[in-house]
């Protein structure tokens, strides 16, 4: 029954097909370079698997037990919390008030957007060598400021004491800009006559306006800056890799600086793998978390 | 009076994320005895421009770096966007049973972040969010008008799309650009040869060359690696800032 295709399932079946062409080669790199490596690093990631090593020993969830109980590990995990406690409430918060005080300022505006910015456009690993120098014990301009201020001279990167402050230091350093611009398109996005009607109603002070009408029309921005930021922060990998090598003594030793560690130098495949799907759990979790507020709490107005 | 207080808050803040800029171009400048001497002094009293950029520029092959550095973002981009490209528009546009699948695919993004930790390079599916969602808006009758001309599917994608949905395309390459500029995980597990060497691990490169304390010569070659991306910033600011808070809000 040739006939019984309609000129309308025709013209369907021609677009069905001309999008598969389109769509295919991606669909097929999707699956080569995306689905199989992540089920390659899951079935791994059950293994004791070394690379040059023949044998592969089955080990289950026992090798995630092992994870667990791995204090090398803990530890990486409870440095890169720490580190991430450190860099996202202060680049967020810092980069609201900027773009605050931006946002409020005619004459400079696209003067300090720019000057604030321009951490988030220099290279990493190279600014990281200046604040290495900055942070020099006894050479470093850092100290020699405190030292005019009359304060001891702190051992920033070599004391493992303060070796995740002073990361941290740089991380807020590059991570402000980003923030700032990310918030400013955000409050340039808010309606004005909203601040007239709060007025009207008695919302007279600078804070009553902020707490009225700044936050909660923020709302939306200020959760994926949050979760950019906390995202960003979990991943800090150059940094370490530069200057500290996740020293001294493991005490800025971070999550994708071991797994780098066991996977490529170790060459501890199983193991590594088990820590890049704790990584990636972990990650997702804090979608899921940012998805649930923002179907839930993030209201305008 | 609020302004002028608001000027001094904005402008101490500056002073302070400008900090290690002034430092990094002051110590570049400075003789080895004077970084260890001059404490907080800005103007070198001694100057050794010649001696400390000589140096950045001869311990590692620092144009071949950087031209490499290029080379492997302008690479990454442009793969990306040819194959973004054209599955965006179909999902966007198209009828087919790729919908379907598509819905499924938003866990794929973490797959992102997962497939590069064990793949060198891998094709971005943010590339694909960003691409859909805006050509969404652009208007069906174009590309009607384009069909009816004659125009097959992939033309349409490369010459009516393309230009139509370039603010998207700009933005995401900066925003790869500066991700894969920065980029160090791969290159320290990849390469070897400083000759192929990208900025980052160019950099690593030459601090391993100059195991001392030779600061002076260091902040030169940070100086010169910093250089491309700030400058391409200080030319296309709008477009950089712009494309930054696109890709990030959307990210």
């Amino acid at each position: 029954m040739p006939n019984s295709v309609s000129p309308h399932e025709a013209m369907l079946r021609v677009e069905a097909r001309a999008a598969w062409r389109l769509a295919a080669p991606t669909a097929l790199l999707m699956l080569l370079l995306l689905v199989l490596p992540t089920l390659a690093v899951l079935v791994l990631s059950f293994t004791d698997a070394e690379l040059g090593i023949p044998e592969i020993t089955f080990l289950g969830l026992d090798a995630y037990a092992d994870l667990l109980t791995d204090r090398s590990f803990l530890g990486a995990l409870r440095n890169t919390a720490v580190y991430v406690a450190l860099v996202a409430p202060a680049s967020i918060l810092l980069g609201l008030g900027l773009a605050m005080l931006i946002e409020a300022e005619v004459g400079g505006r696209a003067f300090f957007r720019s000057v604030y910015f321009l951490p988030v456009v220099s290279l990493i690993v190279a600014m990281a060598s200046v604040w290495q120098y900055l942070m020099h014990p006894t050479i470093g301009p850092i100290n020699l400021v405190l030292g005019l201020l009359g304060i001891p001279a702190i051992n920033w990167l070599g004391s493992s004491d303060n070796v995740l402050a002073a990361l941290a230091v740089i991380g807020i350093w590059q991570a402000l800009g980003f923030n700032m611009v990310l918030f400013l398109a955000g409050l340039t996005a808010i309606d004005r006559t909203l601040y007239a009607a709060a007025e009207m109603d008695g919302a007279r002070s600078a804070w009553d306006r902020f707490r009225l009408v700044t936050w909660p029309m923020l709302g939306p921005t200020t959760l994926f800056v949050t979760t950019i930021s906390v995202i960003n922060a979990v991943k800090v990998f150059e940094t370490v890799a530069t200057l500290t090598q996740g020293g001294p003594a493991k005490a800025s030793e971070t999550l994708l600086w071991m797994i780098y560690k066991e996977g490529f130098v170790y060459l501890h495949v199983g193991a590594a793998s088990a820590m890049a799907v704790v990584f990636i759990a972990l990650l997702l979790f804090l979608l899921v978390l940012q998805t649930r507020v923002l179907d839930k709490q993030v209201h305008y107005g | 009076m609020t302004r002028i207080l608001r000027l001094a808050v904005l402008s101490a803040g500056a002073v302070l994320v400008l900090f290690p800029f002034l430092f990094m171009l002051s110590t570049s400048l400075k003789p080895q005895s004077e970084v260890f001497s001059a404490g907080l002094s800005l103007i070198p009293s001694h100057w050794a421009i010649v001696e400390n950029y000589g140096k950045a520029f001869t311990r590692i092959p620092m144009a071949r770096i950087l031209l490499n550095g290029v080379v492997v973002c302008a690479s990454i981009v442009a793969f990306q966007i040819v194959f973004a490209l054209p599955a965006a528009y179909a999902l966007a546009k198209l009828r087919f049973r790729g919908r379907e699948l598509y819905a499924a695919a938003r866990i794929t993004g973490l797959l992102n972040t997962l497939a590069v930790l064990v793949v060198p390079f891998t094709l971005s599916v943010f590339a694909i969010f960003l691409f859909r969602q805006f050509i969404k808006a652009i208007p069906d009758d174009l590309i009607l008008a384009a069909r009816s001309d004659g125009l097959s599917e992939a033309a349409i994608v490369w010459r009516i799309i393309l230009p139509n949905a370039w603010p998207a395309a700009s933005a995401f390459a900066i925003f790869s650009v500066v991700a894969h500029w920065n980029d160090l995980y791969w290159p320290l597990i990849a390469i070897s040869k400083t000759q192929l060497a990208t900025p980052p691990l160019g950099l690593l490169f030459f601090r391993a060359a100059e195991a001392g304390d030779d600061y002076g010569a260091l902040m030169a070659a940070t100086v010169v690696i910093t250089m491309p991306l700030i400058l391409f910033f200080l030319f296309a600011q709008r477009l950089f800032i712009e494309g930054m808070t696109m890709t990030g809000l959307k990210g």
